[in-house]
């Protein structure tokens, strides 16, 4: 402790104790890079090879069996298209039921899931975290009370809701006195689709809240009482100062739970096995696997392309800024050799200052 | 108990001089507490439930009394039991070792990483950085189909293979240990760790001894956040897990999932409650007791990068 309160060391001692660094930075942070090309690259990469391969085997649809092969962009045809192989060469439309023919459906109902669970966790969410931000007792209850469902395993939440569901379960028991009748919660269509929504929000609210509260927590309390000095009303203060103040939050909140959504898989598979339109793009993928895995890359790639297109779009053009680069950092000095504020830290020293 | 609270709390410190609140101020507060008392029954209810059942008799499954009804403890012994060809108790073994085994790894990279992005300026950071942020975005399923076949090339889906988990849940852990260091890094008095430096320490020691200790915290959280996540971990496993009962390598997310009962289709509700509850309960401890630091690590990353 002592020592940091005694005067700032001078210039050159600092300058000193950072040379190298820009070398040394990239060695520690090499790792990561060939561990992430490991299990991340690698596969991707194969599975883009694969992609491109037929799948060898019998075809369910013609029964011939299929040679493997550069198959060209027929497995992307297979799904963007929905179309099939047949006997003899050439393609027509997937048959009704094929895994084939789902491709857009799946997609529609992965949209759906994605617009309505978060559209309805950010407005749960806000609420949520403007009733935490004001002073209360208790507020270790409250925070324990809402990690619960974050910390619960998704795919114990699915089970959970499965029984919630189940038509002698307790929710329709509870319906049964607002005089709903009884739902197929997990057989049905659209209560099936909706017993996810529930689900993904009851889960996954508790993290938007707490990650805009965290956001409503930085906003000061002067602006507030200015506002009310001014006679704004609730609405103007909402939209007007809040909202604005945790957009960036709000935003990074809000992509990361898109990109969950995207991909969601646990809790359709376990409580309806994807049947009844709840088959999510993921979960077409792990259906496809086994009948064919060079069309199941395919299809794969293609949902990873759709999800870095959303992350690309929310980063790019919604303000969903997850870097936070420090102020006045703007991308162009990536390219340039010296940065400005590099002269007493980074790459403009390294040899001089080992030198010396 | 709510309206005599109300002041104090509603008005904090400032309204102790002033007047008495007024009408208007205790409406407000009554509404808070109200939804106070909606995101506590939010959070607790459905957990609630999910334990009330599992130590309610079979044959009262359906019971909606909302109490501790028809108390036993069968369920959990059914959970456990390997009759009906479940194998619980191996599987939250499993759990335990692809859990600990992915943490160990993605802190060991992951806390070098962090330091450097949190401490350094080199070259391509940002980029880095970028990098690291899309890995933690990547979709799980787009590794599947290729390291199942893959997998299956190299026999890793026979036999006792927990790497073949192990291995592909780094890409989603080894991103988020390293956001969640990153962020808490940021916060600690590197000024320490300069004078440190100045007092002759290497940059070794000087991490070691002084910064790791006030790190202490942070990287304890990062690693409770990393092994929730490989610990709920589904998709992957349900696809590269071995489910022969010789070699069972399936996780409790993927067993409790496939759970089967006394009849091919008749669901064991109240077995499968039972082991949700010894799944979540431990988690739930956790969570209790580190509350504060998880919801820091949470959002950490979120609102200040």
């Amino acid at each position: 402790m002592a020592a940091a309160t005694v005067a700032p060391a001078p210039e050159k001692t600092r300058k000193s104790l950072r040379a190298g660094e820009g070398r040394r930075g990239i060695l520690l942070v090499a790792p990561t890079l060939v561990m992430l090309a490991v299990v991340i690259l690698y596969p991707l990469v194969r599975a883009v090879i694969q992609s491109f391969q037929k799948d060898e085997g019998l075809n369910p649809a013609t029964g011939m069996f299929v040679q493997g092969g550069y198959a060209g962009l027929s497995n992307y045809s297979h799904w963007l298209l929905q179309q099939c192989a047949v006997a003899g060469g050439g393609t027509q439309p997937c048959p009704e039921g094929t895994l084939g023919s789902q491709f857009w459906g799946a997609f529609g109902i992965t949209v759906f899931w994605t617009v309505v669970s978060v559209g309805i966790e950010v407005i749960l969410g806000l609420w949520f975290a403007t009733i935490m931000n004001r002073e209360f007792r208790g507020r270790g209850l409250v925070r324990a009370a809402i990690l619960v469902p974050w910390a619960i395993p998704t795919a114990v939440t699915a089970k959970l809701w499965f029984f919630i569901y189940a038509y002698d379960g307790v929710l329709n028991h509870i319906l049964g006195f607002a005089g709903i009748p009884p739902q197929l919660w997990t057989s049905d269509t659209w209560p099936a689709r909706m017993g996810v929504v529930i689900a993904d929000v009851w889960k996954t609210t508790p993290f938007m809240a707490l990650l805009i509260l965290a956001g409503l927590q930085l906003i000061s309390k002067d602006v507030y009482e200015a506002a009310e000095v001014d006679g704004a009303s609730r609405w103007q203060v909402f939209t007007q100062i809040t909202l604005p103040l945790i957009k960036v939050p709000l935003m990074v909140a809000v992509l990361f739970r898109v990109l969950d959504v995207m991909r969601i898989f646990d809790l359709p598979y376990i409580m309806t096995g994807g049947a009844n339109g709840t088959t999510s793009l993921s979960i077409l993928v792990v259906k496809q696997i086994r009948q064919g895995f060079n069309s199941a890359s395919a299809l794969s790639t293609i949902v990873f392309i759709i999800i870095a297109l959303t992350a690309f779009v929310f980063v790019k053009f919604l303000g969903a800024d997850v870097i936070q680069r420090p102020p006045g950092y703007t991308k162009r000095k990536w390219f340039r050799r010296k940065p400005p504020e590099a002269s007493q830290s980074v790459e403009a020293t390294p040899e001089g200052a080992e030198a010396a | 108990m709510t309206t005599e609270a109300l002041p104090v709390t509603a008005g904090a410190a400032e309204q102790e001089i002033g007047p008495p609140p007024r009408r208007k101020d205790r409406g407000k507060a009554v509404r808070s507490y109200l939804g106070l008392a909606i995101i506590v029954l939010w959070g607790l209810a459905p957990f609630y439930w999910m334990i009330v059942t599992a130590f309610r008799q079979v044959g009262f499954t359906f019971v909606t009394t909302p109490w501790f009804t028809h108390t036993t403890l069968d369920n959990f012994r059914t959970a456990f039991s390997t009759a009906r060809g479940n194998h619980f108790g191996q599987a939250l073994l499993n759990s335990v070792i692809i859990g600990v085994a992915t943490t160990a790894i993605a802190m060991l990279i992951g806390v070098f990483a962090a330091y450097a992005l949190a401490r350094m300026q080199f070259r391509f950071k940002y980029l880095i950085l970028g990098i690291i942020l899309g890995a933690s975005m990547f979709p799980g399923v787009a590794l599947v189909s290729p390291l199942f076949s893959l997998f299956s090339n190299i026999g890793w889906l026979q036999g006792w293979n927990y790497q073949a988990m192990i291995l592909p849940d780094i890409s989603f852990a080894l991103p988020l240990a390293i956001y969640t260091l990153t962020a808490f890094f940021g916060e600690l008095p590197w000024d320490l760790e300069e004078a440190a430096r100045i007092d002759g320490c290497t940059p070794g020691q000087a991490f070691r001894k002084v910064m790791l200790p006030l790190a202490a915290p942070g990287l304890f959280t990062t690693a409770i956040l990393t092994f929730i996540s490989a610990w709920n971990e589904f998709l992957l496993a349900s696809q590269l897990s071995n489910s022969d009962p010789h070699h069972y390598t399936v996780p409790v997310t993927v067993a409790i999932a496939s759970f089967s009962g006394a009849q091919p289709h008749q669901e064991p509700y109240t077995a499968v409650m039972a082991a949700g509850t010894i799944v979540t309960v431990p988690l739930i401890i956790l969570v209790l007791v580190f509350q504060k630091a998880i919801v820091s690590g949470l959002t950490a990353g979120g609102v200040k990068g």
